[in-house]
């Protein structure tokens, strides 16, 4: 028996007071009633699943951008996330964290916002008026915003040290409020173009990738939610509960926690996108989504690229998406099609084995 | 009609097509371009020769001796005077070419790394399947297109260019497809295996043509026209370009004419094959029809939507259907249909003859096909069809014996399967009980228009009559609608009371709902219940108990629930609590909560506990219950529902003024540069969001005092609060205020420069100038606000436009996807290779619509046993 149903037995015979004899009896009852409520075999559950998700969606909106309030980010939404998940787009197009905090911390709200601070990366561009080139000279001249340094409380020498790290090669001087950049070999102007534009982009404080934090506060624990998505460096900072810190980046789910986060991750972001909508999914249906997307290890997506371009079936594929590459493909490899799944047997109508179609009883008959 | 099945499709190989196995298919070489004789005939060795099949009545295959749907048709061939390369094999051309030496043909690779890499292959394709054979067929071809210098012969490799879209060129010189083929030939097999051709599937050179095969006229037909013209096929156009430049070459060869010239037909030879395989590969202008119509080729034919595959192979065409638009009946059954008798006299259903129906077939065969439960044809043991006539009648009851197949009319109780596209779910396709009635539409009970998302504003559905004995037992067993009424989306009836039928049962249940004797039966002969009932008056609850089975009990609660810190049960002020003692409601009304679509958890109880049929009655009583009672009490509603007291627009207009007030002083804090900036946000978005927030707070107090100034009895509240229809929401819009439009989450503020229309200041952001609407649509929104309302209106018109597509074609992935995904015997979810995707389904193995909301509901299960206790 399930272990929700068993706590919930629980819980409330202690409420009623249920004699031993009683709750045995209850049980029994249970047993019964959970055997037939079971699945029958043959149940084309895929395509139920499949309508369960795919029908909902016609009712989303496509409002991509969310304003609730000022306490909240902009994160994509409705049926452009829900595409994006079962697409499993590399990198989703707003990636966000929600990081939970140690015991320790979570209550202070000061000490939340500094954490926050520390999340968020720094780069060279946010510190500075402007990041000039002298022609004249042939150098890169950086004009340091002080106001903006006092702000995110990013000390001069720091920002010098990040400097010199990147750029081994050139020299990196200081010069009252300016940092002189002066490279070390004779360049021509265009490569001090490149230059200017890798110069704006470098790290200097924070964790890479991170590029807004936001304080909330969650029930009675302050939580930050962010922009911009890297869970394998902020899971390592200290304070940080790595048990309850999530992203809403499948793939780097993956690559940290492995696929069954994956799963997991597939799981929750379908069920919370379908749930802002205000649509009522049962969760099993998600459940077998995620399954299929992950059960060979890595995370395939709901397209001609990944689920369905890897069925062994030729016709199967072909019948979906790009049907003549997959017909010249076959003839080459000799790929031989044994009529076994849904798709092919309705095409040279034969019954499909699915449903009352997985008996394989045949009728003798007589002479 | 029952055939046993002898024989099934086993597999289904693909191989590329040898010029042996060309020759051999071809029943005939064809050699002339022309198709007919003077006298219409087909010409032999021409394009139409009847050995390659038949379309026109009357003649026959001069192959298979069949007439035209007989015969399935036979291939011819061409001789092509030059070699012309596949234009679909020109990857695997080039990888060929590029990997391997011009001199020996071996791969250029060395003999160690062959072994190596052959060993490799046969383990991927043992281990992880065919499939990942591909990617190391990949890693092969990209090692061996760098070597420079054969490492089998020493000879020199030279760069081998592709220049789109069909030469080759080594070096300076341009190959031409017999050099091209003359290095495909010494490719030796077990090397052209590494480059991912199998050499059980044919050999490279194969995939430049000496041979072209001709497709049978059955696959491209001619059509005679009106005017007695005949109008061939594009494939037999394109064939007939083919022949035509293929002859010329032979001629220009054997008369041995310059090279220039044999270069340009052999291209344009190519180019004709390139087209009839093809027609819209980049950089070869497609070829056209006389018209300028591009011609419809083989690829054409097979590609997309319109193609053979999603057209013809996996959706096909069916007869014995119908299609009409649908109106509402409410007398008709949740599980019935109305079928207009014209309908029921086209749609027949099979009815084989024996011992025991042959005097009641002879009936309707005796009505023939005019009077309605009759019979259009009969079909002999021999499997010959006869129409039924007043000719033929008489003729075909003689001769009627066991063995003859009757199709007899439709008629009521007969299962027909009816449909509304699109077809979301498995709900939008639902057996019914057919009922034949007067006129020309379809009708249907109010209550399943949710699973079909139906409406009757000219929606038209579908109907299709299984024809075997086999299909109606399982469209009875599976599709019917009492079957499904719970949805497996999330548990919960889908179908159930709507709109009036809500209504009907609220006003009924209301506390104070005393109805007269008289009434009470008119009520309960409308709904069709016999009770003897003793008492002179009735009250509404005790009429709607009526409807519950004897030993039901229920407790739950209206839409309305405060949710009282302290609930007082049955003492609910408000009448809030439903319970239901042992089939009597003691207290509470009856809304949406308990009975409506989609949510009504009253029904699922009596679902759960007395199973499809009886809740499909029980909808069909509760919906009747409900229109009744209001024909009794009549009901409608007014323009002046919408009405408002004078004292309420005073205060809504109070507190707009105000809320606008507040936005100014705001405006002028944040022109003075007082405004505090929220963190990690400019000051104007800070000032966006408070100004946002003022509005949407000004407006939600109107709609307060809509609330509280709009009277119990109003019908619309009425419709609001028992979640017939509407909202209170829609009430406040249309008399109050329609309050901000937004447009991509802010408030409105596209336009000119820095104002939205020319009539206002720049950078003027009261609330008027973007987009605050203060009027409600009743009162009429002036010039300003109705342009800014119809700019929301069109967003979400392009909204739903655009919406619709993607998630069509979501659903298409999905299904694609998941559709080979069954149970098996031993509970594991499995695809079509077996496959195990889990162990069960959802981690516990439960049918979602054998739930409570996805849950077995524990606490009601032990009700139930310790209620059976205490009986005992």
């Amino acid at each position: 028996m399930n272990l929700k149903i068993i706590s919930e037995l629980d819980r409330i015979s202690e409420e009623k007071k249920l004699t031993k004899e009683q709750k045995e009896k209850v049980i029994e009852e249970l047993r019964k009633r959970i055997e037939e409520a079971k699945l029958q075999p043959g149940e084309a559950i895929g395509v139920i699943s499949a309508q369960s998700i795919g029908e909902p969606g016609t009712q989303m909106t496509m409002k991509t951008k969310h304003f609730a309030g000022v306490t909240e980010m902009n994160v994509t939404l409705g049926l452009p996330r829900l595409i994006e998940i079962f697409d499993a787009r590399r990198t989703p197009s707003t990636p966000t964290m929600t990081i939970y905090l140690n015991q320790k911390y979570a209550n202070n709200e000061s000490i939340v916002r500094k954490i926050a601070s520390r999340i968020l990366e720094i780069k060279l561009e946010d510190i500075v008026n402007e990041v000039s080139i002298d022609l004249v000279n042939l150098r890169i001249e950086v004009e340091i915003n002080t106001k903006k340094v006092k702000m995110y409380g990013v000390k001069k020498d720091e920002v010098l040290e990040s400097l010199k790290k990147v750029l081994k090669k050139h020299n990196v001087s200081i010069r009252e409020k300016k940092i002189i950049i002066k490279p070390s070999k004779k360049v021509d102007v265009r490569e001090l173009y490149r230059l200017r534009s890798k110069i704006r982009e470098i790290h200097i404080r924070g964790i890479p990738g991170i590029s807004q934090v936001l304080p909330v506060q969650k029930g009675n624990e302050w939580i930050i939610k962010t922009a911009g998505s890297n869970l394998k460096e902020v899971i390592k900072m200290e304070e940080v509960d790595y048990t309850r810190t999530i992203t809403n980046d499948i793939h780097e789910v993956q690559r940290v926690l492995g696929i069954e986060a994956a799963r997991n991750a597939i799981i929750n972001e379908a069920l919370s996108t379908l749930k802002e909508q205000g649509l009522d999914v049962d969760i099993r249906h998600i459940m077998l989504i995620a399954d299929t997307m992950t059960n060979t290890g890595v995370i395939k997506g709901i397209s001609r690229y990944g689920i369905t371009g890897e069925k062994l079936s030729v016709l199967a594929r072909a019948s979906f998406e790009v049907p003549l590459k997959h017909l010249f493909d076959a003839s080459c490899h000799l790929e031989i099609d044994d009529l076994r799944s849904v798709v092919e047997n309705v095409m040279i109508n034969q019954p499909v084995p699915i449903g009352t179609g997985i008996l394989k009883l045949v009728v003798k008959p007589e002479k | 009609m029952a055939q046993v099945i002898k024989e099934k499709i086993d597999a289904i190989e693909f191989r590329i097509l040898s010029p042996a196995i060309i020759r051999k298919m071809g029943v005939v070489k064809i050699i002339t371009p022309d198709l007919y004789d003077a006298d219409g005939y087909p010409i032999e060795g021409g394009l139409m020769d009847l050995r390659m099949g038949v379309v026109d009545p009357g003649l026959r295959c001069r192959t298979c001796g069949g007439r035209v749907k007989e015969c399935p048709g036979h291939f011819g061939y061409i001789e092509l005077a030059r070699p012309v390369i596949h234009i679909k094999y020109i990857p695997w051309i080039y990888d060929f070419l590029r990997c391997t030496c011009s001199d020996c043909g071996k791969i250029l690779l060395e003999e160690k790394e062959i072994e190596k890499w052959k060993k490799r292959l046969d383990k991927i394709k043992k281990t992880k399947g065919e499939l990942a054979k591909w990617n190391v067929i990949k890693l092969i071809s990209q090692k061996a297109k760098n070597a420079k210098v054969c490492p089998h012969c020493d000879a020199k490799k030279k760069k081998i260019r592709y220049e789109k879209p069909l030469t080759f060129i080594e070096g300076e010189t341009k190959l031409t497809p017999i050099d091209i083929r003359e290095r495909l030939e010494k490719i030796p097999d077990e090397h052209s295996e590494l480059l991912g051709l199998d050499p059980q599937a044919g050999r490279p050179e194969w995939m430049v043509l000496t041979l072209l095969p001709v497709p049978p006229v059955t696959v491209r037909p001619s059509i005679t026209l009106e005017s007695g013209q005949r109008s061939e096929d594009d494939l037999t156009h394109k064939l007939g370009d083919i022949i035509r430049t293929n002859q010329r070459l032979f001629e220009n060869l054997n008369a041995g004419a310059p090279e220039i010239i044999i270069e340009d037909l052999w291209d344009l030879l190519q180019y004709h094959i390139t087209t009839f395989f093809t027609n819209n590969v980049s950089q070869i202008p497609p070829a056209r029809h006389r018209s300028g119509r591009p011609l419809k080729t083989l690829a054409q034919r097979i590609r997309s939507k319109e193609g053979r595959f999603r057209r013809n192979l996996a959706g096909k065409r069916v007869n014995f259907s119908a299609r009409t638009v649908i109106s509402p009946d409410a007398r008709i059954k949740i599980d019935e249909v109305g079928i207009p008798i014209d309908i029921a006299k086209e749609l027949t259903i099979p009815e084989r003859v024996n011992e025991w129906n042959i005097d009641w077939l002879k009936e309707f065969i005796k009505r023939g096909p005019n009077e309605h439960p009759g019979a259009n044809y009969v079909i002999t043991p021999e499997g010959k069809r006869k129409r039924i006539t007043d000719e033929t009648k008489k003729q075909i009851i003689d001769e009627l014996t066991y063995g003859y197949i009757v199709e007899r009319h439709l008629m009521d109780n007969d299962i027909v399967i009816f449909n509304r596209q699109p077809s979301l779910h498995k709900m939008s396709m639902m057996a019914h009980r057919a009922k034949i009635l007067p006129y020309r539409t379809f009708r249907i009970n109010l209550c399943t228009t949710v699973p079909y998302g139906a409406d009757f504003d000219g929606d038209e559905m579908n109907l299709h009559v299984p024809q075997t004995e086999e299909a109606r037992a399982e469209a009875e067993i599976l599709m019917e609608v009492q079957n499904q009424i719970v949805t497996p989306r999330y548990g919960l009836p889908l179908i159930g009371c709507k709109q009036d039928h809500i209504t009907g049962c609220f006003l009924l249940t209301k506390k104070d709902t005393v109805l007269s004797r008289e009434d009470v039966f008119t009520l309960l002969s409308q709904v069709g219940i016999e009770k003897e009932i003793e008492k002179d008056s009735l009250s509404g609850k005790e009429i709607f108990s009526l409807l519950l089975p004897d030993d039901f009990n229920y407790v739950g609660k209206t839409r309305t629930c405060l949710k009282c810190a302290k609930c007082k049960e049955e003492k609910c002020p408000h009448d809030n609590y439903v319970k239901v003692v042992n089939g009597k409601l003691i207290s509470g009304v009856i809304d949406s909560n308990s009975i409506g679509a989609e949510d009504g958890e009253m029904l699922q109880k009596i679902i759960q506990e007395y199973g499809n049929s009886f809740a499909s009655d029980f909808i069909y009583k509760c919906s009747l219950l409900g229109i009744s009672y209001l024909k009794i009490i009549g009901f409608s509603i007014l323009p002046t529902d919408t009405d408002l007291p004078p004292r309420a627009f005073e205060k809504i207009k109070f507190i707009l003024n105000k809320s606008e007030e507040k936005v100014r002083e705001l405006i002028k804090k944040y022109e003075a540069k007082k405004l505090q900036a929220y963190p990690g946000r400019t000051v104007e978005e800070t000032l966006e969001f408070k100004i946002i927030e003022i509005l949407n707070k000004g407006r939600n107090i109107t709609g307060k005092i809509v609330e509280r100034h709009a009277s119990k009895d109003n019908s619309t509240i009425i419709m609001a609060t028992s979640g017939a229809k509407g909202s209170l929401l829609n009430l406040a819009l249309i008399s109050a205020c329609v309050g901000q439009q937004a447009l991509r989450g802010s408030r409105i503020n596209k336009g000119y420069t820095r104002r939205t229309l020319p009539h206002f200041k720049k950078n003027d952001i009261t609330p008027r100038c973007r987009g605050f609407v203060r009027h409600g649509y009743k009162g009429g929104l002036d010039p300003f606000e109705f342009f800014f309302h119809a700019i929301t209106g069109r967003d979400s018109v392009m909204d739903t436009s655009m919406r619709t597509p993607k998630s069509g074609y979501m659903q298409r992935r999905l299904i694609n996807a998941l559709q080979d995904l069954k149970i098996c015997y031993d509970g594991t979810v499995r695809d079509a290779y077996d496959k195990i995707i889990q162990f069960q389904f959802g981690e516990d193995g439960i049918d979602v619509t054998k739930t409570d909301y996805g849950q077995i509901n524990v606490d009601s299960i032990l009700n139930d046993v310790l209620s059976r206790e205490i009986k005992k």
